[in-house]
């Protein structure tokens, strides 16, 4: 009968009703919906960090990030090699590459680029550039002259696919090697910048080229799961204490990337803050106006032999009804509008020139976490139940005989 | 043993710096059963007396027994609970609770006292078939008559048994043949249950109901007359 009269209370005025459901409806839907969306960028941005080229975790020569030349490179990898394969949880994928700067030029250009020489198949599983040419082909192991370049590069230098291109880099003998490639593929990446940069050869056709005969610059992690990074890391690292080799994770290998979702984070904190407090006001106010017209009400309960810690329970929940009331609605219209995103994404290709410096995926999905969901409804709950204090108390304070002869 | 005793009460209001006596050392005591007008012109500390017997408020000075009660020693909660279980109230306007049906109201005492859902039920509809109220259970109060909510606030003051029922000029806003109506059920619940009954009035008609007539004036005991 508490729960009846507490709903019944709610709807004697409607209109006030809807105020405070709106003012839920909105606190819960902006958390979660905007939270998706801010998620989805951020798992964008976080998804082209890592198959770029980066991975979960690099394993490098212990001098190569501060001198990424050809002389930094892991000579024998073989024991490191075994170890991955060792310690690496289930389902997670690693290859090596020769990455080292170079010149790319053909008759009329020449432009400054990353070598990448890579394991064709190893490469495939580990990032972008496995599922990314869109004309000729990808990479054969055998390939010692084969070369696939970024859209962006090709168009840049005036040449397509069955053409020559010559890159010279400095190899292990302080000699200017160059080598010629013919053009057999051209991939298309998230940002220009990115097709703009990187060139793919064959792990041997670099290695030939550079002398560095089994040598390597770099391995790149892939794992299953984003919680393992930095325990998979500190295992390789208690393998490896030598300080032959540097290990990082992502977040070190891209700080401004790692500082831009800190920020992100802070920024949705604010804008939470900003909501609750409008929400806040919203539910005080209303409720209190609610609580003083019931003023003689609580006055006749008091009289008849309720306690003040029982009216305070009553209102409260009339209270905890409306943010149930408010969370359902709230959730269904978040996880409405979230799917009607998530199939085709949110299109930001007009605002993808200034997106793409900090990484920002041409199409946004908003991403839906469940515990972002649970966090935002419990945060409401145990808000509006706070706020609602205030007045709940406040009409367990009204003494009876006051409250019965307001009229 | 009387059911209600006052001794020596006074009570006094401060409005600003004017202070109002309302109550200058009034002492009472009531029989069990009896049926007791407070009468006297407004002003006179009618409802300020129902209020300290009742143990809505405290008086300054002075005893308040109520079936051997003493509310001056009691705390907030104490009093709630003697208010609940051995005062019943019908005050002159808005006695029930908006959202609940008419029976609701009747079984909203016995929910407090904590009885079983269906005992409530079964006594509620008992009481309102006694007042006269037997196809009014699911009205809610807007969808009743002065008179008929006048009825189902006694039913509601009497359904568990109270020492006493308090009530301050219940038929103020009815008109005369209903208050006659509401007076002779309150007399009729009087009669065969034995509870005592205080009401006050400035309606002589209302007077001739009561078995023993108190006059205040000014806070003060003016007559007292038993009648038979
Ligand atoms: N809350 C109050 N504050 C100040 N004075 C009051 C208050 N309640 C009653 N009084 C005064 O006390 C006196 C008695 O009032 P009351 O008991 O209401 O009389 P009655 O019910 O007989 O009309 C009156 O003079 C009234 O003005
Ligand atoms: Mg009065």
């Amino acid at each position: 009968m508490y729960l009846q009269m507490a709903w019944r209370n709610i709807w004697r005025n409607p209109r006030r009703t809807i105020i405070i459901l709106l003012a839920i409806i909105i606190g819960v839907w902006n958390m979660i919906f905007l939270g998706a969306l801010t998620r989805g960028m951020e798992a964008g941005m976080i998804k082209n960090g890592i198959s770029t080229l980066t991975g979960n975790i690099q394993i490098h020569h212990k001098d190569y990030r501060t001198d990424p030349v050809v002389e930094n490179s892991m000579a024998d990898p073989g024991a490191m090699e075994a170890a991955i394969e060792r310690i690496l949880p289930r389902g997670a994928r690693w290859a090596g590459r020769v990455r080292v700067n170079a010149i790319a030029s053909n008759a009329r250009n020449s432009s400054g680029v990353t070598l990448v020489g890579i394991d064709p198949e190893r490469e495939a599983q580990v990032s972008f550039i496995g599922q990314a040419v869109e004309q000729g082909r990808y990479l054969m192991p055998k390939d010692m002259y084969g070369i696939v370049v970024g859209k962006t590069l090709l168009d840049k230098f005036g040449t397509k696919i069955g053409h020559k291109l010559v890159l010279m880099s400095q190899d292990m003998d302080r000699e200017i090697s160059s080598r010629a490639f013919r053009i057999v593929g051209v991939y298309r990446a998230e940002m220009a910048a990115t097709e703009k940069e990187f060139v793919f050869v064959t792990l041997p056709a670099a290695q030939q080229m550079l002398k560095i005969d089994k040598g390597i610059s770099e391995i790149s992690i892939i794992l299953p799961d984003q919680q393992d990074n930095r325990r998979t890391a500190s295992a390789l690292k208690d393998e490896f204490f030598d300080d032959t080799y540097e290990i990082n994770t992502w977040r070190e290998l891209l700080p401004i990337l790692n500082a831009y979702l800190k920020l992100s984070d802070g920024f949705m904190l604010i804008w939470y803050l900003v909501v609750f407090i409008a929400m806040g006001f919203g539910i005080v106010n209303t409720t209190l106006m609610a609580v003083f017209e019931r003023m003689r009400e609580f006055g006749l309960l008091k009289a008849l032999g309720m306690k003040p810690w029982w009216i305070i329970r009553e209102v409260l929940l009339e209270s905890v009804l409306l943010l149930l009331m408010g969370m359902a609605i709230g959730n269904i219209l978040s996880f409405l509008s979230i799917s009607a995103l998530s199939g085709s994404g949110i299109d930001l290709s007009s605002l993808a020139a200034g997106a793409e410096y900090v990484g920002i995926s041409r199409i946004l999905y908003p991403a839906i976490y469940v515990r972002d969901v649970v966090i935002a409804n419990l945060v409401v709950f145990v808000l509006g139940l706070v706020v609602s204090t205030y007045p709940a108390a406040k009409a367990g304070r009204f003494t009876p005989v006051e409250a019965l002869a307001h009229t | 043993m009387h059911i209600v005793e006052c001794v020596d009460i006074n009570k006094t209001y401060h409005q600003g710096k004017v202070e109002v006596l309302a109550l200058k050392g009034v002492s009472l005591a009531f029989e069990k059963g009896s049926f007791v007008a407070l009468a006297g012109p407004s002003g006179s500390g009618k409802t300020t007396l129902l209020n300290i017997i009742g143990g809505l408020d405290l008086a300054d000075s002075g005893r308040v027994v109520v079936d051997g009660n003493a509310f001056d020693k009691m705390n907030r909660s104490q009093r709630a609970d003697l208010r609940l279980n051995k005062v019943g109230f019908v005050f002159q306007s808005y006695n029930l609770i908006p959202v609940l049906s008419a029976l609701e109201n009747v079984e909203f005492v016995m929910l407090l006292q904590g009885l079983p859902p269906a005992e409530r039920r079964k006594r509620a509809k008992d009481i309102l078939d006694e007042v006269g109220l037997e196809d009014m259970y699911d009205r809610r109060p807007a969808e009743l008559s002065g008179g008929q909510q006048q009825r189902v606030a006694v039913a509601r003051a009497i359904v568990s048994n109270p020492s006493i029922v308090l009530a301050d000029e219940p038929t103020a806003n009815l008109d005369s043949s209903t208050g006659k109506g509401l007076l002779e059920i309150m007399k009729q619940m009087n009669e065969k249950k034995n509870v005592t009954f205080i009401f006050s009035t400035h309606d002589n008609m209302v007077m001739d109901y009561a078995d023993r007539v108190i006059y205040l004036r000014d806070g003060m005991v003016a007559d007292d007359r038993v009648k038979r």
